[in-house]
Order: C-alpha cells, then sequence, then structure tokens
C-alpha cells in the first residue's frame, strides 16, 4: 500500500512542476524522485533491518539446519539432505502431536471467537458500568503471560482455588492437570481468558461501526433480535471477524509458555503440541536439525491455513476496503 | 533499485552479524574464563570468588573467572543452548542425569592429564563410587564437585503431635522399614492434616527421584548395561504398589497436583539430598536427619551427583582445565566440603565433615553421609537422557490415577522406552 502511494505521490509531484524539477533531473543524478525513494527507504529501514535480522535471516537458517544432523554437545554439523524430512514421516509421536495441536487450536479458536463476540455484542448495549467490565475483560491481556500462567498453575491444582470454590458449590472438581481431557480444556481456558479482551476491542470497535439506521429499517420490517444479528450484525462485522480468526488461528499455533509452565506436555502426551514437541526435541533432546524440521513443517501449516483462510474471504466477508 | 537497495541493506546486516562474531581466543591478552553453575547461593559464589581470586592473582594469564549461576529447572537446556548458539562456557556443572551425554558425546575435555600432573593434587584419593559415572574408556571428563546422599528430614514437631512413632524411634528400635515410615507418614497425613512424606522434586515429574524409593526393593529402572528395561520387574512392581497404596490408600504421600513444601512445615518427612540442610537454618520446628528406610532388600542409599567439566568448544580449555585443578586440589576441596560432599577419601570423615556442616551431627554424618558415599546407588543415568526422561513420564502418567493397573502400566514403560534402550 505505501509502495503505490509513494509511487503516485512520485508522478503526482512530476506532473504537477514541469518547469522547474525537469531541467534538475535531466543534468544531475541527484533528482527529486531517487531522493523521495532515499527517503521512503530511510523510513522503512529500520523495521526492514529488525525483519531481515530476526526473520528472514532465522527462517533461511531453519531450513538450512533442517538439512543437518547437527550434535550440539560433539560439536558436528553433518549434511543429511531429507534424512530429517524421511524421519519426521517416519516419528511414531508426530500423528498425536498432530492431533492435540488440531484439537488444542480448533477449541481455543472456536471458544475464544465466541466468547469475544458474545462479550462484545453485550458491552455495545448502552448500559450503566459497560465500561468497567470493558476493562476487567481486557485487563489480562497486559498481564505478564508466565506470571498468569504460574498463578492458574496453582489456581488448578487438585486442593487449588478452582476447586475450592466448586466445593463450596457442592462439586467435587476433578484434578485438572492430571486428567488428559481437562489438562487440554484447562490450557485452552487459561489462554482464551488472557487474550479474550484482544479480540473483544476489534469486535467492539467493528460493532460501533455498524449503522444504527439499519437496526432501525430492520426493526420496522419485524426482524428479531437473532435476524437481525444474522443478517446486518456478522456481514458487517465479517472483516472483523477474518481478522480476529486469522490473528487467533496463528496464535493458537505458537502457544508455548502456557505448556511449559502448566502440564509440559503431560499428563501422557495429552497436551504436547507442535510447539512444544519441537522444542522438547530441539533443546531438551539436543536433536536442533529435526528441531529445525519440525520448525519447517509448523511454518507450512501456519502458512496454508493462512492462505486459505485468506482465499475463502471471498465467500463470506461482505465487503472489503 | 527497490529490490537492489533492499539486498545491499540485508548483506550489510549480514556481514555486520559476522563482523561480531569474531573470536576472542585471538587475542593475546590475559583470558576470563565462565563456569555455569545452577547454584545462585551466595555463600556459595563468595566461596567461588574467593578461590578464583587467589588462582588469579598468581595466573597472570587469567584476568578472572565468572561464575554464571542458571535456574536448576532449566540447566541442561540453558546450557546446551549456549553452546549451539556459539557461546560455550569454559567450564560447567554437569548435573548426574546428562553426565552419560556429556561423558560420551566428546562435549568434554579429559582432566586425567592436567590432575595427575599438578602437584600435590593427589589424584588417586578420588573414590571410585564418585568418579564411576564420569569415566569413559578409562578417562575422568568431569570432577565429581558434590556426592550428595539421599537422606529422610523429619519434622519432629509434627511426629510427635501425630503420636506416631518417630523415625529416631524406629531406627533405635532396629525397625526403620519402609513399611513403617509409611505408617508414621498417614499417621501426620491423618492426626495433623498436613503432609505425610514429600519425595522432593518427584512432584509427579521426576520420576527417577523415585530411585530412592524402589532401590529398597532392589529394583533397577533399567539394568547395568543400560539395554534391558527393568521397570516390569517383579521387584519394580511390588516397589510401586507399595508407592501407589501409600500414595492413593493410606495418603501417606500428597498426591498428584498438591504440594507441600517440609521446609516451609507442611510435611512430616521428606527425602531429599542431605545438601539441602542449608534450608533449615533458622527454622522454627524441630528437625531430624535419618538414612532412607530400610525396604525388603535390606538397608540401602542412593547418591546425586554433580560434575565439573572442561567444554571442548570452550575458547580456553586448556586455561580451563588448569583452573579446574587448582579448584579441586585438595585445601580447596576441604573448603568446597562445607557445601557439597566431596570424592576424596581424606575428607570424608566425620571429623572434617562437622567442622563445616554445623547443622548435622556426627552420627548423622557418618550414617547418612559417610556410608551413604561408600555404598550409594547413583540415580539412573543414560545416554539420551532426556528422551528417555520424558518417554518414562509420559508411560508412568497412568500410574497416578486412584484406579491404575500398577502391572500394566509398568509394562506400557518398559513397551515405550525399549527402542531407546537399545539405540
Amino acid at each position: 500500500m505505501s509502495v503505490l502511494t509513494r509511487d503516485s505521490v512520485g508522478r503526482a509531484g512530476d506532473r504537477s512542476a514541469p518547469g522547474e524539477a525537469t531541467p534538475h533531473r535531466r543534468c544531475g543524478w541527484w533528482t527529486t524522485r531517487r531522493r523521495d525513494q532515499l527517503a521512503g527507504l530511510l523510513f522503512v529501514a529500520p523495521q526492514l533491518v529488525g525483519s531481515v535480522l530476526f526473520v528472514l535471516i532465522p527462517l533461511g537458517l531453519v531450513f538450512w539446519y533442517s538439512l543437518h544432523e547437527w550434535n550440539v554437545l560433539a560439536g558436528t554439523f553433518e549434511f543429511v539432505g531429507a534424512g530429517n524430512y524421511q524421519a519426521m514421516a517416519d516419528d511414531p509421536n508426530l500423528p498425536s502431536v498432530l492431533r492435540v495441536t488440531a484439537l488444542f487450536s480448533a477449541g481455543l479458536v472456536m471458544f475464544n471467537l465466541s466468547l469475544a463476540l458474545l462479550l462484545a455484542v453485550l458491552l455495545n448495549q448502552r448500559l450503566r458500568g459497560t465500561v468497567v467490565f470493558r476493562t476487567l475483560f481486557f485487563s489480562p491481556v497486559v498481564v505478564s503471560l508466565v506470571a498468569w500462567t504460574i498463578v492458574w498453575g496453582f489456581l488448578l491444582q487438585d486442593n487449588g482455588g478452582v476447586n475450592g470454590a466448586l466445593g463450596v458449590a457442592g462439586v467435587d472438581g476433578p484434578n485438572w492437570l492430571r486428567g488428559d481431557w481437562t489438562a487440554l480444556l484447562s490450557v485452552i481456558v487459561v489462554q482464551v481468558v488472557k487474550n479474550v479482551g484482544l479480540n473483544m476491542v476489534l469486535f467492539l470497535a467493528a460493532l460501533q461501526g455498524v449503522p444504527a439506521e439499519l437496526y432501525e429499517a430492520a426493526r420496522v420490517e419485524g426482524a428479531n433480535a437473532w435476524t437481525r444479528f444474522r443478517r446486518i450484525t456478522v456481514p458487517l462485522i465479517s472483516p472483523t471477524i477474518l481478522l480476529t480468526s486469522i490473528i487467533t488461528v496463528v496464535g493458537s499455533l505458537q502457544v508455548f509458555a502456557q505448556i511449559a509452565v502448566l502440564t509440559q506436555g503431560g499428563p501422557g502426551t495429552s497436551t504436547t503440541v507442535l510447539v512444544y514437541y519441537l522444542y522438547q526435541r530441539a533443546f531438551q533432546f539436543h536433536q536442533f536439525g529435526y528441531g529445525a524440521t519440525l520448525s519447517v513443517l509448523l511454518f507450512l501449516i501456519v502458512l496454508v491455513l493462512t492462505v486459505v483462510q485468506w482465499r475463502m474471504r471471498r465467500r463470506w466477508v461482505f465487503h472489503e476496503q | 533499485m527497490r529490490n537492489r537497495l533492499t539486498a545491499v541493506v540485508a548483506l550489510t546486516a549480514l556481514l555486520g552479524l559476522t563482523a561480531c562474531g569474531g573470536d576472542a581466543a585471538e587475542s593475546d591478552g590475559p583470558v576470563t574464563l565462565r563456569m555455569t553453575t545452577w547454584s545462585a547461593n551466595e555463600a556459595h559464589l563468595k566461596l567461588f570468588d574467593e578461590i578464583a581470586a587467589e588462582y588469579t592473582a598468581t595466573n597472570p594469564d587469567v584476568a578472572g573467572v565468572t561464575f554464571d549461576p542458571i535456574p536448576f529447572e532449566s540447566y541442561t537446556t540453558t546450557l546446551t543452548t549456549q553452546i549451539a548458539g556459539g557461546n560455550p562456557p569454559d567450564l560447567a556443572w554437569v548435573l548426574e542425569n546428562s553426565a552419560p551425554d556429556f561423558v560420551t558425546s566428546g562435549a568434554l575435555v579429559p582432566l586425567d592429564d592436567t590432575l595427575k600432573g599438578t602437584e600435590g593434587y593427589g589424584f588417586d584419593e578420588l573414590a571410585p563410587a564418585a568418579t564411576k559415572l564420569w569415566q569413559a574408556d578409562g578417562k575422568l571428563y568431569a570432577y565429581p564437585f558434590s556426592t550428595s546422599p539421599f537422606g529422610v528430614f523429619v519434622n519432629t514437631d509434627l511426629v510427635k503431635s501425630s503420636g506416631a512413632r518417630s523415625p529416631a524411634e524406629l531406627i533405635a528400635a532396629g525397625q526403620w522399614t519402609w513399611q513403617n515410615a509409611l505408617a508414621t507418614a498417614k499417621a501426620v497425613r491423618a492426626e495433623t492434616g498436613k503432609a505425610g512424606l514429600v519425595v522432593r522434586d518427584f512432584d509427579y515429574k521426576g520420576w527417577d527421584f523415585l530411585s530412592t524409593v524402589w532401590t529398597g526393593w532392589g529394583a533397577q529402572a533399567w539394568s547395568e548395561d543400560g539395554r534391558t528395561c527393568g521397570f516390569n520387574s517383579p521387584e519394580m512392581v511390588e516397589a510401586m504398589t507399595v508407592l501407589h497404596r501409600g500414595i492413593f490408600v493410606d495418603k501417606a504421600l500428597p498426591g498428584p497436583g498438591t504440594t507441600a513444601d517440609f521446609f516451609a512445615g507442611d510435611a512430616g518427612m521428606t527425602i531429599t539430598q542431605i545438601s539441602r540442610a542449608s534450608l533449615l537454618d533458622g527454622q522454627k520446628f524441630g528437625w531430624d536427619l535419618v538414612p532412607l528406610p530400610a525396604g525388603p532388600k535390606g538397608e540401602y542409599a542412593v547418591i546425586g551427583q554433580g560434575g565439573m567439566g572442561v567444554l571442548k568448544q570452550g575458547r580456553n580449555a586448556e586455561a580451563a582445565a588448569d583452573f579446574l585443578a587448582y579448584l579441586t586440589n585438595p585445601a580447596n576441596s576441604a573448603k568446597l566440603a562445607q557445601f557439597f560432599p566431596p570424592p576424596r577419601t581424606s575428607l570424608l570423615t566425620a571429623e572434617t565433615l562437622a567442622k563445616t556442616n554445623p547443622l548435622l551431627s556426627p552420627e548423622q554424618l557418618q550414617e547418612v553421609v559417610i556410608d551413604g558415599i561408600a555404598d550409594g546407588v547413583v540415580k539412573p543415568s543414560h545416554t539420551g537422557q532426556a528422551e528417555l526422561n520424558q518417554a518414562v513420564r509420559a508411560a508412568l502418567d497412568p500410574l497416578w490415577r486412584p484406579e491404575a493397573d500398577v502391572r500394566g502400566v509398568l509394562d506400557g514403560v518398559c513397551t515405550a522406552i525399549n527402542p531407546l534402550l537399545a539405540k
């Protein structure tokens, strides 16, 4: 977008002052156009340098490492070609890891988006106290992730706060972090409560952009609340739904600290998602080459999911700017 | 044009990075050594700094030694990441469970020549039981600076208020067995509401700490040669059945997902290394330290170790080995003995250890420390330990449920780790 703007400004400048600009451009190398280009590059340089150093070069290195057997302790680094990719295809743990990752991401995305939308719709009403609740739901977003997770780790213990509260209500709560499905559910809930506020704010902003007269017209036509939500609200905020779903899907595939702090992938392997598995392989088992191969797999999964979502937008996103 | 400039910026950045990665060893001046540790204890670091200062005063080639504490939980991971990142320390503490990986991979420099060549070092007095884990092909790859036996710390106030027989009474009567220890733990739990017996650092994840229990039954995680799984042996099944009953029927040990810190007064007894005795300094409750209870196979001891090695990939390996020889010479070993039970037989006497371990009585030092080091079984370790650790932890998880089929779960552990043991 910024490139187009710069080009169009440049062309507009050329046309608006032909008498002055043309002689300069013809006799010297240092033209207005070149000067603009350099200014533009200087503006984007800090971001560009950061991206190259911390994104593009590491990304290239990950592909390079994935073609090698890297024994950190022995200090050996041998080219094995597609050996790690073959090992990945034969890895007996990988199907279970991918299944847990899919379950985790699906649960997180559905739970996060529906709760965020519900909260946004509720907080979009003109009622007293909504500002307090907005702040309340958004505040976990700014809390340190590890601190948040450690506190939840205590709350979810067998004799922790969650079961204490359930006990008051006469319910005998499960040992949340030790049961196969309760552990996965716990990690999902901890992550959703942490981040739902961000999506909620995005939805809230989108809801406030829906023109009130559309609702009035629908009301005159006799549409009930559900129909108004389905036929007016959802289509008009669909660009935001697309944005939040892409962010949340990508985010769900990168969840690491919560797993590392709460369950370390257990019990069994019930919470070993792909990111945690590649961390184990690379940093705990010292298999950096294979860990890099799993990173490539993660990269491809994120890429495919994002492209699919982006392609599908034409079908269900109502309008695009 | 834009593309070309982008390429130039990227290339410049890359060159800048490469320029930053110069090798410090190329400079001719005195070097600074770095040692990673898992102890951030001020008293430990003060002693290390003092020894390092004495060393640098007489060795102009070494400008200083920095001690770099890394949290215990992530120690080996952080250390290997530093090595992978091209920033290896010159010296490193190595945990016993990663000893086989470090010793056999060629990551460490053999120390025999340097240590034997240091005047007055007394290489021959290092106890073979202590050095065994750190040797490969007859060469010593790390100095076992800490050989710390596991013992049972007792909160005598809690045990007394439970009305149960205390470990000291049981020892006097010759009845300090696992059966009676668990009965005392059960009484503490039932009468005081506090935890009975805590296997410290186990927390239903660090399964290797359970070797302090199953060794009493003569069970092993795997055979001596590391090739055969021992989890489904009759001895292990019996030990784990007793443990399972203790956790889920008698509540003698806190269940999964429950934390209880002995040193905060939350438990009647805890099994841990005697080096944790320093945590009892200034405690308000009465305490005792006793050896591990006898199992069906009689009395036994389990030891945990820490080694100090010189990294081959470090930039100053020769200087680092020389400093290690100084740090662990007889005089400095005696100083280190106040925190870490030493491998030198001349220092392993109750009198010597009593001078530097004021919290422990001579009887405790003799029974738990000296006898423990002489007869102790080292906690399980194997090449590829991290992967084995993870596989055993995952396969053992189903055991930590009230309705678990102990035999079935332990068979499952062997199924999971047999391919790894065969590697």
